[in-house]
């Protein structure tokens, strides 16, 4: 039997725009919750997104994109490295985010 | 009655401009994608409700708009109202926002790398799409020009897309470079008479023709110089920025290139320099009038290093006679500390009798002439910085 997890992720503004959704999107992840699984179970719920988090080509996180988890920065980890389990378990919220540019 | 709608795509979102034939009260609708670049919008010359748009970001890639109704409402193609979302596995379509080259056995061969600003050898990456261009006879056929340089089509409405891979497979792809806006297919031109043939523009490549609806290409830049190059008289290599023709003589065409402003009598075949009196040949965008094949336009900037009009005046520069004589279109147009520029895709033309002109700024004004340029009128004046402005004429 798989493990079923109810995630949290919050995404960056013109992402909400493009999905007509709020920042923070529940959902619910099978298997291991990484940063992979659930971009994957947000672009199910919101197909519209499908590569603009993770590169339709490269498979790649998109290069000004980064991913905070329990205050860490794991953007450079593996795409399908384990979370930590205030993701796994709800506490707290994958955070999505645009790098900031400009002055 | 007649109507006209420009499309215009700025750095922050796209805005459509309506007004009556007489252009000169005008509803500004907008923005739509906000806070997205829009590189591009353009409509069907069958059906003039279906627009496409190109609606990118450095950080979230690349999305394709499609609208049937004149951009009231936009979707993305790949995921329409109605449909299935995912494919057979569960996973999202999204097709309409995949541009991926072809890297078949058979033609992606020799389309590994090209050339980056140092000389090495670079592989292909793509960034986003700078210009649509809908077939002249099937609202549901687009073409797509893309950077890094290639030509994509899509059948089915955008939802879709491949690659033509016989441009960048031509032979001379791997010493393409980009230019200082990136290595971008900008210019798509389908010859109105002839179904087979198709030019295309390329910074910094050059010029190329196909005459058998894209399957093989040719480059097409005998005559131009570029003392910026190696070889100024190269087969490839020159930064093209942008070239157009009259759908009545389209054999004829006119080149703006980076410096020179160019005229081919022959389909490109060679190239003759008219800039004659300009106050600068540099510029970006080119224009040909809707009912006079050797009338054209042209918006003088000072030089390469400096991306703004001579003595701070915008001017359009406008020939009656195909290049080398030019009068100063300015009534209307700031002339006086002026430092905006006008990017290649920035300019067109209506096709009422009285020929319209259109053109937008990277200080966000949008301005119309409603009688050939003769006298300009700004539109809007406070838009984000404008890529692009098609217009539609809708009876």
């Amino acid at each position: 039997m798989t493990d079923s997890h109810q995630i949290r992720v919050q995404i960056p503004f013109h992402l909400q725009t493009l999905a007509h959704c709020d920042k923070e999107v529940g959902l619910q992840v099978q298997g291991r919750v990484s940063v992979l699984s659930i971009v994957r179970a947000l672009e199910k719920r919101y197909p519209m997104l499908a590569g603009t988090i993770i590169d339709h080509h490269s498979g790649k996180r998109q290069p000004k994109v980064r991913f905070y988890a329990d205050g860490e920065d794991v953007s450079l980890q593996a795409l399908d490295s384990a979370l930590p389990e205030v993701i796994r378990l709800g506490e707290q919220p994958l955070m999505i985010i645009g790098a900031i540019s400009g002055g | 009655m007649t109507q006209v709608r420009v499309l215009v795509g700025t750095r922050k979102g796209a805005f459509i401009l309506h007004s009556d034939s007489t252009r000169k009260r005008w509803e500004v609708d907008g923005p739509h994608f906000a806070g997205w670049e829009v590189y591009h919008m353009k409509g069907s010359p069958v059906d003039p409700d279906r627009l496409y748009a190109s609606q990118t970001s450095d950080w979230f890639g690349q999305i394709i708009q499609r609208s049937s109704d004149g951009g009231k409402t936009w979707e993305q193609p790949g995921t329409p109202k109605g449909e299935p979302v995912t494919d057979e596995q569960g996973m999202p379509k999204g097709e309409s926002n995949k541009f991926v080259y072809d890297t078949s056995e058979e033609t992606g061969k020799p389309l590994t790398t090209h050339q980056w600003y140092d000389g090495s050898a670079h592989p292909w990456e793509f960034k986003r799409v700078w210009h649509l261009e809908p077939a002249l006879d099937d609202p549901d056929t687009v073409y797509a020009g893309v950077e890094d340089a290639a030509l994509f089509r899509s059948s089915d409405g955008a939802k879709t897309w491949q690659e033509m891979p016989g441009l960048r497979g031509h032979g001379s792809g791997k010493d393409w470079a980009p230019g200082a806006g990136g290595m971008c297919l900008h210019t798509i031109l389908l010859d109105p008479t002839d179904k087979q043939r198709i030019y295309v523009a390329i910074s910094a490549a050059g010029a190329f023709r196909s005459d058998d609806a894209g399957e093989t290409w040719r480059p097409i830049n005998n005559g131009l110089v570029s003392d910026y190059i190696p070889d100024p008289t190269a087969e490839i290599g020159h930064c093209v920025h942008r070239i157009d023709m009259h759908p009545a003589n389209p054999n004829v065409l006119y080149m703006q290139k980076h410096w020179d402003v160019m005229r081919s009598e022959n389909g490109g075949e060679s190239w003759t320099e008219v800039s004659g009196d300009l106050p600068s040949d540099f510029g970006f965008p080119i224009a040909v009038h809707a009912h006079e094949p050797e009338t054209i336009y042209v918006i003088p900037i000072t030089s390469d290093s400096l991306h703004y009009p001579p003595e701070g005046k915008l001017r359009v520069y406008r020939s009656r006679g195909g290049g080398n004589d030019w009068e100063a279109l300015s009534k209307g147009l700031p002339q006086k500390d002026c430092y905006v520029n006008v990017l290649r895709d920035a300019m067109c033309v209506d096709s009422l009798e009285s020929c319209g002109i259109y053109f937008g700024t990277t200080g966000g004004q949008v301005y119309c002439s409603a009688d050939s340029g003769d006298n300009w009128q700004a539109i809007v004046r406070d838009l984000p910085p404008v890529l692009s402005v098609e217009v539609q004429t809708i009876d």
